[in-house]
């Protein structure tokens, strides 16, 4: 068997799960204090303020990464929750499950910092704009199958239940992608596309490394609220009790 | 217009929601676990052998 489809299929075996992970939890902690330290000084200190928004412009660095996240963590729910619908398995549903209050608290971060910054920028905190509003109900979205799952007493039902409201969200994804070229938007274009930046070098690369210390955060995360998950849900069976008395790790 | 103020709020909002959810798993797993660690006790004491 191919060695990725091998690796794939131990990671479906919820001890093997959790002896790995426990193995790659410090890592991914620490290569994300490492880089959102280099990011948080390069941005904070090293970067120049911008020449039209000041100052204010050194809220990017924590706004964009988490605005960012706030999608790609809908999409990597949907997509665990898809293989956990169709393939049924579990491993993949409790994924996507886990995913959802972490992309919650990104998009939440990623509201209130954007609100910080349009003050000193546009002169509000809100305004009912496409980019702003379509954010928004990413935010209800994570809320509503975060409080679906919850709503089941059985887990396995719980999650077909709230990966299918995650699937149909989706369709907000592009909506708010495409938000500022689509509608005469106050928030402004993206600055950052495949072909290429329109920022500066100096302002580009701490913006990059605080993209991908959020992504150690979200890995890290992600992780540990699974293992308690699975320590929840496989109470009853020898791995946990050999886990949980110390015979196991 | 002073933006230091606003800087500053951001990343402290930031700061605190990223401890939040870094941290409520960790507590919530730490409680899980000695749950789970006291219900194996009590059944390996009920299942033991009576003198």
């Amino acid at each position: 068997m191919n060695r990725i489809w091998l690796f794939f299929h131990k990671m479906g075996s919820p001890p093997w799960f959790y002896r790995f992970s426990g193995r790659l939890l410090p890592w991914l902690w620490g290569l994300f204090l490492v880089s959102a330290a280099l990011g948080l000084y390069l941005g904070l200190f090293k970067a120049p303020p911008d020449y039209l928004q000041g100052e204010s412009a050194r809220i990017m660095y924590v706004h964009v990464p988490a605005a960012w996240m706030s999608m790609l963590i809908y999409v990597l729910m949907a997509v665990m929750g898809f293989v956990g619908l169709v393939w049924h398995v579990r491993l993949a549903e409790i994924l996507a499950m886990c995913s959802a209050p972490i992309g919650a608290f990104f998009t939440a971060i990623a509201l209130a910092t954007g609100s910080l910054w349009g003050r000193p920028t546009w002169g509000t905190y809100w305004v009912w704009d496409a980019r702003l509003t379509s954010e928004l109900v990413l935010l209800f979205l994570y809320l509503g199958v975060i409080a679906l799952y919850n709503a089941f007493d059985e887990p396995r039902k719980a999650a077909r239940a709230a990966s299918l409201l995650a699937l149909v969200g989706v369709v907000n994804l592009p909506i708010i992608h495409y938000s500022v070229t689509w509608w005469n938007t106050l928030h402004q274009g993206a600055s950052i596309s495949a072909t290429g930046s329109s920022i500066h070098p100096s302002m580009l690369w701490p913006l990059l490394i605080m993209a991908i210390a959020t992504k150690f955060f979200y890995a890290a995360n992600l992780l540990v609220r699974t293992r308690s998950r699975l320590l929840e849900q496989d109470h009853r069976k020898q791995w946990v009790r050999d886990v949980i008395m110390g015979t196991g790790n | 217009m002073d933006h230091a103020p606003f800087i500053l709020a951001a990343y402290a909002i930031a700061a605190v929601l990223l401890a939040w959810c870094a941290l409520s798993p960790v507590l919530g797993g730490r409680k899980l676990i000695e749950r789970l660690r006291r219900a194996y006790r009590e059944t390996e004491r009920d299942h033991a052998p009576k003198p």
